[in-house]
């Protein structure tokens, strides 16, 4: 892996975009990375665009500033392709990863975004009412992360959540969360 | 020695954990952004049993700090934290925790004051409060953070002290950001900050004394004020002192002002904060590339460590300090100001140039610091140093 | 513990305790400010039908009692503000001048 690398999540607030950020960052951690997350806080309310940041390296992070060449951009929600440049800085072999239904090809026909760079898609959405059965996209969005980039290990991450979700759930909810990682895992598809 | 735990977690989140393993006695706060989750999360230990601390809730920050006044005159360890408005709201209270030599701790999350209405990070509220007498420590990330923490109650309860310390970390970018940190267990903390031993506590009724009178004209107030000065003054010995002990602990290396490429820099930006990390990565950089660059972190801001700076920046030909707070009609900003001052006993004076930056939470991006060390390149092969401060970042006409 | 003050005009900073901190509670019976007074109450025992109001609102507690009956005033603090004479309803205590010899005063 790289030494540093810096994902850009992008989100309506109240999807969760904060929550895998940070456990992202903890999975990394894991790994005895170093990392980083923030969100762009504002005055925002549910629904509102959001940003959050997370970087990871192998070796500690002295910045503090926003993420404006990101190597890798979460999208986990489609409407915002058509309001917000979310390909804004993208490296020129960055990838964007976005929670729809429409097939890749047309989401990247529809970014300015760099010839090298990959526009992957999942329908992490479909999937998490399918396993999870709420709109929660973010743990899904994390699957197809961890398979396009491989910035966290899988079985960590899935032990993470785990760890998180048994504070207040039990061993079902545990098994839909990471019916949901896998399935995005495989379900995941490029342009 | 100590064991260490590796945590992910944001600033407040360790914060929060040093004021528990601190074990105060009472603590007295009002929440306000971005401070918010560090009273939280103690609320929290409180109500889990994990600290036994007399929580009290109040109305405002007004209340709060009178609150902590009154719990530390009583004999009790006391910590707070505050932000922003709640900080200047806490005003009067300020000057009254020091002027009584009570050994309040609290945090500050470093926030714009208003108007217009901003809940971001820059350090207007803070040094609104420079002069009430509060020992101040900057934090660079959370790990500096939990470091002045554990550090401040130790300089605050010393008897050569006894003052209110505040630490402070930077909004929103400290206080929100998930970062690495290292915390030690508690038992270890709690025989490094000891237990507090106040003198002439309220609640001893063996031995009733006074406290909060008056010293009116002719009285001994200006006698009590150099009682304060000199209390300062020791505290630059005891802040060191228990640096270097906390740092065996640690493992962390501690100073008052902590430099980078000091050595044999020829310009050198010093700053405090957060940003002290962007200023080092760009000068990083701007090493591999061959140019002498180094930057000085000022790490605890009262007492101000003049006699240190001025050590750190001897044969540098030319400095450029970045305040991100304004001082309006000053000649710079506050910390500049300091700088200034340090620097004129200086044998071979050079141009100390100013950059008020980061207002607001505004970003700091790594162009801005590569523009301050192009800035100074230029200074010190000859060009004219600016005759004013800079707006690093503000939009120019065209 | 007796905190010596009888030096204090000639203390510096190194002398007070710090934080303005008054380490012997109730030093101040022995500051004596009945030579504040420009008038001095005076009781008529005969009239006096020992309700004790005066004792009540006296703001520096000088109106000395015994077996719940009210004696004397306590002049070395009594700063002859007058009150005790405002509220008496049997008007049984006046202000006289200070320096006034009334041997009834005591």
């Amino acid at each position: 892996m790289q030494q540093l690398t810096e994902i850009r999540w992008h989100a309506r607030a109240g999807q969760g975009a904060v929550t895998a950020a940070k456990v992202v960052a903890e999975t990394a951690l894991a790994a005895d990375q170093y990392p980083q997350a923030m969100p762009e806080y504002g005055p925002e309310r549910m629904g509102a665009p959001i940003k959050a940041f997370t970087r990871i390296s192998s070796v500690p992070i002295e910045i503090h500033c926003n993420i404006e060449n990101p190597d890798i951009v979460v999208v986990l929600d489609d409407s915002l392709l058509d309001i917000v440049d979310v390909a804004e800085g993208l490296a020129d072999d960055g990838i964007v990863i976005v929670n729809t239904c429409t097939p890749p090809e047309q989401v990247r026909a529809k970014l300015k975004i760099p010839q090298g760079a990959r526009v992957a898609c999942v329908d992490a959405s479909g999937i998490a009412l399918d396993t999870i059965k709420r709109d929660i996209p973010n743990t899904p969005m994390v699957g197809a992360l961890i398979r396009l980039t491989g910035v966290v290990d899988m079985d960590a991450f899935k032990q993470l959540l785990a760890k998180n979700l048994s504070k207040k759930f039990g061993q079902e909810m545990i098994d839909a969360n990471w019916a949901s990682v896998d399935r995005a895992y495989e379900e995941v598809t490029v342009a | 020695m100590p064991t260490h735990k590796t945590l992910a977690a944001t600033g407040n989140q360790v914060v929060a954990e040093a004021m528990r393993q601190c074990a105060p006695d009472v603590m007295a706060a009002y929440p306000i952004t971005p401070q918010t989750t560090i009273v939280e999360e103690f609320a929290a230990f409180v109500a889990k049993g994990r600290v036994h601390t007399e929580y009290v809730t109040v109305e405002s920050e007004h209340s709060a700090m009178s609150a902590c006044i009154g719990a530390s005159a009583a004999g009790a360890r006391v910590m707070t934290a505050t932000s922003s408005q709640g900080l200047a709201l806490m005003w009067e209270e300020l000057h009254i925790a020091a002027g009584m030599r009570l050994p309040i701790v609290m945090a500050n999350a470093n926030r714009a004051l208003s108007a217009p209405i901003n809940i971001h990070c820059d350090h207007s509220d803070i040094m609104g409060a420079r002069d009430t007498g509060w020992v101040t420590y900057f934090a660079e990330n959370a790990q500096e953070a939990y470091d002045n923490t554990l550090m401040a109650v130790r300089v605050a309860e010393h008897p050569e002290v006894m003052l209110p310390v505040m630490t402070t970390l930077d909004g929103f970018i400290t206080t929100h950001s998930i970062d690495r940190a290292s915390v030690m267990d508690d038992e270890s903390v709690k025989a490094f900050v000891g237990e507090y031993q106040p003198r002439n506590p309220l609640l001893d009724m063996e031995h009733a004394v006074m406290h909060g009178s008056f010293a009116g004209l002719g009285g001994p107030y200006f006698e009590f004020k150099k009682q304060q000065r000199i209390a300062m003054e020791n505290a630059r010995t005891v802040i060191k002192d228990v640096g270097a002990e906390y740092s065996i602990l640690s493992g962390r290396p501690f100073d008052v002002v902590e430099g980078w490429g000091m050595e044999d820099a020829d310009v050198a930006i010093v700053v405090m904060g957060s940003t002290a990390g962007n200023v080092r990565h760009v000068a990083r950089g701007l090493r591999e590339q061959g140019a002498k660059v180094g930057t000085v972190k000022i790490r605890v801001w009262r007492p101000f460590p003049y006699a240190e700076l001025a050590r750190a920046l001897k044969g540098v030909k030319a400095v450029a300090v970045l305040d991100r707070a304004e001082s309006f009609g000053a000649e710079g900003g506050p910390l500049f100001c300091e700088v200034r001052s340090a620097l004129y006993d200086a044998v071979d004076r050079m141009p100390v140039v100013d950059y008020i930056y980061g207002l607001g939470g505004s970003d700091v991006k790594l162009e801005l610091i590569e523009r301050v060390y192009g800035d100074l390149a230029d200074i010190a092969a000859g060009s004219a140093a600016p005759a004013t401060l800079t707006y690093l970042g503000a939009r120019e006409e065209a | 513990m007796k905190w010596d003050i009888s030096q204090i005009g000639s203390w510096t900073y190194k002398d007070f305790p710090p934080g303005a901190v008054i380490p012997e509670a109730g030093n101040s019976v022995a500051y004596v400010t009945g030579g504040w007074r420009s008038e001095r109450p005076w009781r008529d025992d005969e009239k006096c039908t020992q309700c004790l109001l005066c004792w009540i609102v006296c703001p520096d507690s000088s109106i000395k009692v015994a077996d719940e009956k009210v004696t004397t005033f306590d002049l070395d603090h009594c700063k002859g503000c007058g009150i005790c004479s405002q509220v008496c309803p049997v008007d049984a205590i006046q202000m006289v001048p200070e320096g006034c010899d009334l041997p009834e005063v005591k």
